[in-house]
């Protein structure tokens, strides 16, 4: 069993269709990279799995558990699917420890003390336990979106959502982004994410899904989707990227 | 050809650098506004030392600071040879051909000029102010501010005035529960949420209609007459409060909605993702953020509300206002209600710098560079 299936779901915007009756799984450790052209639907499909947007046809499974529809818990779901935003999205009233620990003391209970513990080894983990008490204005673009995966990753989440979180970033503070990710990838971290960044996708992903008009165009492990697409517009789409040297 | 022409002009603008206009016509001008400007503030002072004499309430400390605003007054005559000295540089470097050096003093003086004139603009004012109040025999100084009058009903103006301080005091702590509580029922998501939703606008709508004075009156008088329990027996100030608690109530609960509205729908989203409920992401999300922007507006509202306990005189509340117009209509002077005023506009500044000096702080300690 998957650890996420989407079936059929249809996400409207008013009279504008963005997602039409699109089709996904992710297995457990797997990571999931979605690409395609702006405005295809990937940032709106995250949204739909974390239950930020409400779909109108369709159903999303996690561990074969229904979440979509009337009477989920919405807040226990995202308790196991965290999401990083490409705008970061921190808190800036609180300092750097207060955002990491926010969650896990208010929804999960856990003591304070325990909690701010945990999140100082995972700010160790990212090189950034000097900044624990520093406010998010203080930081670079980068530091601030590790410090956003980090408050994902207090949750435990069971699958993390990244949506192109290196698109709000200078071109340096990219790779100490993608780093986190690649580790986590290492580690088995279940992920799913909307990128730009090609290259990146080639060298994590275990399945690239091809993303056009609300549907999954064409999906499979990397090397197919980047070496030999089959469909036009996965052509057409790798072309323009190769041409705007992104791979 | 025509090209040719004007390829020619622009060749003679080059080779001529524009000299700088003269600036002596103006410092002679500024020297003669210091001059006059002095002159007329001797002559104030010696009108009001005059006035003083006659009325015999002359004392040493009024005359020294006659004495010292006078003196004061030739500082205005600094700026003025200052300008007259660049002047006088400007030319020198002008017959010197030194252009650059005519243009800095040139410019030199026409600042140093319209410092003179700033100033004496302002000296004008507070003259005419100090003419307006000794005018026709005193007759302003003697009906608003009548130093002994003032200084008798001192005491008693100020203990009335405790009561505006604790009706403000008490309103305004209300104020901040209530109208959180009004804003977040206007606040309230989805269909089930509409008939508070509707209440709340109706509420506010009607509030902030109702002018403060009459929402004061109807409870003041109407609540009591309702001869209702408890409500029949509160006494006057409490009515006070709770009428001002409404009124100030729905503009507060306005500032409130504003300032939650203006927190981007990002920070409710990453607040949610992370399993906070409604309530949580409002409560340690969006609420702590949208207080500190709308401290100002709400000071604002804060310092109208601590005005308007002087309307609490209509329902016969002894407040400073009343226990003023009491002592005034005793002695057919204003001087009292002066003094109100004058503690009512001591109380808003310190307030003003405070909120001022917590913005500072608080931007210092959450934002960059700082």
């Amino acid at each position: 069993m998957a650890l996420l299936e989407i079936n059929q779901i249809s996400k409207r915007f008013g009279p504008h269709e963005v997602l039409k009756g699109l089709n996904l799984s992710v297995e457990e450790h797997q990571v999931v990279c979605l690409i395609g052209p702006s405005g295809c639907g990937k940032s709106t499909l995250l949204r739909c799995i974390n239950g930020l947007e409400e779909i109108q046809a369709g159903e999303i499974r996690l561990h074969g558990d229904r979440v979509t529809g009337p009477g989920v818990d919405l807040n226990a779901l995202r308790r196991d699917v965290g999401i990083v935003f490409q705008s970061f999205n921190l808190f800036p009233h609180m300092s750097v420890i207060e955002n990491v620990t926010l969650a896990p003391i208010r929804v999960l209970g856990v003591p304070r003390a325990e909690a701010e513990g945990k999140a100082m080894v995972l700010l160790k983990r990212i090189g950034l336990e000097q900044k624990a008490r520093d406010y998010p204005d203080r930081l670079s673009g980068g530091q601030q979106q590790r410090v956003a995966i980090t408050r994902a990753l207090a949750m435990e989440p069971m699958l993390l959502l990244l949506d192109e979180i290196t698109s709000a970033l200078d071109p340096e503070l990219v790779s100490e982004v993608l780093n986190i990710v690649r580790e986590l990838a290492k580690e088995g971290m279940t992920m799913l994410l909307a990128t730009h960044e090609m290259g990146f996708a080639r060298e994590v992903a275990s399945k690239v899904c091809f993303l056009y008009a609300g549907v999954v165009h064409e999906e499979g492990p990397p090397e197919q989707i980047f070496g030999a697409p089959r469909d036009d517009r996965t052509r057409a789409f790798l072309r323009r990227i190769i041409e705007a040297g992104r791979l | 050809m025509a090209v040719g022409i004007q390829e020619g002009a622009r060749d003679q603008r080059w080779r001529a650098p524009s000299l700088p206009r003269d600036p002596t016509a103006l410092s002679a001008v500024a020297l003669v506004v210091a001059v006059i400007i002095v002159a007329a503030t001797w002559w104030v002072a010696a009108t009001i030392r005059a006035i003083m004499a006659e009325e015999q309430v002359s004392s040493t400390l009024v005359d020294g600071a006659l004495l010292v605003c006078s003196i004061a007054s030739l500082l205005l005559l600094l700026p003025a040879f200052a300008g007259l000295r660049s002047s006088r540089r400007a030319w020198t470097a002008r017959f010197a051909s030194d252009i650059v050096a005519a243009r800095v003093e040139s410019a030199a003086a026409r600042t140093w000029c319209w410092f003179t004139f700033g100033y004496a603009a302002t000296v004008v004012i507070i003259l005419l102010i100090a003419l307006f109040i000794i005018a026709n025999d005193v007759a302003v100084g003697r009906t608003f501010f009548y130093l002994p009058l003032m200084r008798d009903s001192f005491w008693l103006v100020l203990r009335a005035f405790w009561v505006n301080v604790y009706i403000a005091i008490i309103s305004e702590v209300l104020v901040l529960v209530w109208g959180l509580v009004v804003a977040m029922a206007r606040l309230l998501p989805g269909r089930p949420g509409q008939p508070i939703r509707m209440m709340a606008t109706a509420y506010t709508d009607i509030f902030r209609g109702l002018p403060a004075i009459i929402t004061l009156y109807l409870v003041g008088f109407g609540l009591p007459l309702t001869g209702m329990p408890i409500v029949r027996d509160l006494p006057l100030p409490a009515l006070a409060i709770i009428a001002l608690t409404l009124t100030y109530g729905a503009y507060v609960a306005e500032v409130y909605r504003s300032g939650i509205e203006s927190i981007h729908w990002s920070q409710t989203a990453a607040a949610r993702s992370l399993g906070l409920s409604f309530l949580q992401s409002l409560r340690f999300v969006v609420v702590p953020q949208a207080v500190r922007r709308i401290v100002p507006p709400l000071l604002n509202d804060f310092i109208g509300l601590q005005k308007d306990t002087a309307l609490v005189a209509i329902i016969g509340v002894i407040d400073a206002f009343n226990q003023a117009k009491i002592i005034a209509s005793n002695h057919f002077n204003l001087s009292p209600v002066t003094t109100v005023g004058v503690l009512f506009v001591l109380v808003t500044i310190p307030q003003a710098r405070f909120v001022d000096r917590l913005l500072e702080r608080e931007k210092r300690r959450t934002q960059a560079g700082g």
